[in-house]
């Protein structure tokens, strides 16, 4: 197998982007990402992707896309993975070149969620869900992360109030991310007061339905320096997909992770790294309880434990775990199956340098994880800043 | 037994009959709800069906607003939601369900733990888009 790294990187920015359709996405961040590694064609391209088949009415969406960025001829697919699509075609991508049988591949996130209506785009994201055992009995996606916050806090005895350092410090974040859908600072006040949405989840546990598409290049990483016009080189240390039952209910401990602790305890392995060597990671903030799950299951904080790590500061920029450095999915967006790709991006950015005001001090090895229904897909991938 | 069996359409069926049937595998004892033809501890074919008591306890729940399109069409909606739980069968396994017997209206009512107990349709009522519902008959 050969070393992978990305040598560009693109993305529009997030939010109801109704003058925009999907291609008119996909194309704006795939044709900043080949201009960033200084390309003008590629050997394949790979988009995650989830309701455009669903909402839009479009599949065959990685054909369409390539042939409207000019690369027609080549190969190209939709990788599906419900919200961890983007990771998913990260690593179809990673494989095709790691394996030898692609040189150049664009990995691209497209998702557009805004034209439809609430209950339409509800029912889309519960196709992430057991259609027959939770859907059909009236859970959504939203209901099940309320019950695993409502578990979590009947469990550890944790009050709502204790989730607030996550919103809080990504929406300070975002403001530092020009393409952040939220880029407005939040109080502690106003996460509590904030409306319910589906108890005890309010409107500021939840990343808001968006548009936005990012892209990525990859290239062998014995070639990278051919490429992205003598930017820092990000080497792939290790990309790791683990599942668990696609339904809530099967599982033995709904609190515990179980794919988050194998993709990302696997990742570990494979990069030779330990947690205390991450230093930031781009977690799945979907909703405030996937944050807090998340980081208990990679290690960062022990179990019952998780909203004390956002109390203690150590998720801050300047904090020893820094996490949603750019704003997350709760402010900079959700566009489902862009996000794997937005939080690839993010990483990059913070690697190469890159990240404006939110830049941090020490950024040689960052982690992101992009999760897929209610824990169901679970894809970590650990990037290191070559030097 | 098939091991193309256990399909949700005979869960259902069952349910219709007023019986709440998970699978049991007869190798090494597991208790499937929802059913599966495969023993995922054992991985052996040989299931049979067992009627459950249909008590247990509220794990965690929700209301639900933001509703998907089935339950629009039944008459939810913002502003006539419903309760969505998952319920811990005495039995031993967790399934998602719809709880009545609360209020919807105050979700500070209601209380992880409470026990609760599987209410069939009457056969002249509707069943409705959600096949099986909990309602909950003391607090915790
Ligand atoms: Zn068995």
């Amino acid at each position: 197998m050969r070393d992978v790294a990305i040598v560009g990187i693109g993305q529009t920015p997030v939010g109801e982007l109704w003058d925009k359709s999907l291609r008119h996405l996909g194309h704006d961040a795939i044709v900043a990402a080949m201009q960033d590694a200084g390309i003008e064609t590629a050997d394949a391209l790979y988009v995650g992707n989830m309701l455009s088949g669903e909402l839009g009415g479009q599949e065959h969406l990685a054909t369409l896309l390539a042939d409207f960025v000019g690369l027609r001829g080549i190969e190209a697919a939709k990788i599906e993975a419900a919200c961890a699509s983007g990771a998913a075609a990260m690593r179809v991508g990673i494989m095709a070149v790691a394996s030898g049988m692609a040189d150049v591949v664009i990995v691209a996130g497209v998702e557009k969620m805004t034209d439809t209506l609430p209950h339409e785009t509800t029912a889309g994201l519960a196709l992430a869900a057991d259609q027959e055992y939770e859907v059909a009995e009236g859970a959504t996606f939203l209901a099940l992360n309320a019950m695993l916050m409502r578990r979590y806090m009947y469990e550890y005895r944790v009050p709502h109030s204790a989730f607030a350092p996550f919103p809080v410090n990504a929406h300070k974040n975002a403001q530092g991310n020009p393409n952040a859908m939220f880029p407005m600072a939040i109080s502690v006040e106003r996460y509590i007061n904030a409306p319910v949405v589906a108890p005890p989840i309010n409107v500021m546990d939840s990343s808001p339905i968006c548009d936005g598409a990012a892209a990525v290049v990859l290239v062998p990483a014995d070639r990278a320096k051919e490429y992205g016009q003598g930017k820092r080189i990000v080497r792939v240390a290790a990309s790791v997909s683990a599942t668990d039952t696609l339904a809530v209910h099967d599982r033995r401990d709904p609190l515990f992770l179980e794919a988050a602790y194998l993709s990302s305890h696997r990742a570990y392995t494979l990069a030779g790294l330990t947690p205390k060597d991450i230093d930031f990671f781009e977690l799945h903030d979907a909703f405030s309880i996937m944050s807090v799950l998340s980081l208990e299951a990679c290690g960062f904080a022990p179990r019952g434990q998780g909203t004390a790590l956002g109390e203690s500061g150590a998720i801050a920029l300047d904090g020893e775990l820094p996490i949603t450095t750019m704003g997350g999915l709760k402010a900079r967006g959700h566009p489902v199956g862009a996000t794997g790709i937005y939080q690839i991006v993010e990483v990059v950015q913070q690697l190469r340098g890159e990240a404006g005001t939110n830049q941090l001090k020490h950024a040689h090895v960052g982690m992101a994880q992009n999760i897929g229904g209610s824990g169901a897909t679970i894809i970590t991938h650990i990037l290191v800043g070559e030097d | 037994m098939s091991p193309h069996s256990f399909t949700h359409a005979e869960y259902l069926a069952h349910l219709q009959n007023h019986v709440l049937a998970a699978s049991r595998c007869q190798n090494c004892g597991e208790l499937y709800l929802p059913p599966r033809p495969l023993c995922r501890r054992c991985f052996a074919q040989d299931m049979r069906w067992e009627e459950l008591s249909g008590r247990g306890e509220l794990v965690a729940f929700t209301v639900v607003h933001i509703v998907p399109s089935a339950m629009l069409e039944a008459g939810y909606d913002q502003d006539r939601p419903y309760v969505s739980g998952l319920v811990r069968l005495e039995e031993g396994p967790t399934i998602s369900a719809l709880i009545t017997g609360v209020d919807a209206h105050h979700p500070e009512t209601i209380r992880v733990g409470s026990q609760v107990r599987v209410v069939f349709p009457r056969g002249d009522q509707d069943p409705g888009p959600a096949p099986l519902v909990f309602e909950v008959v003391s607090e915790s």
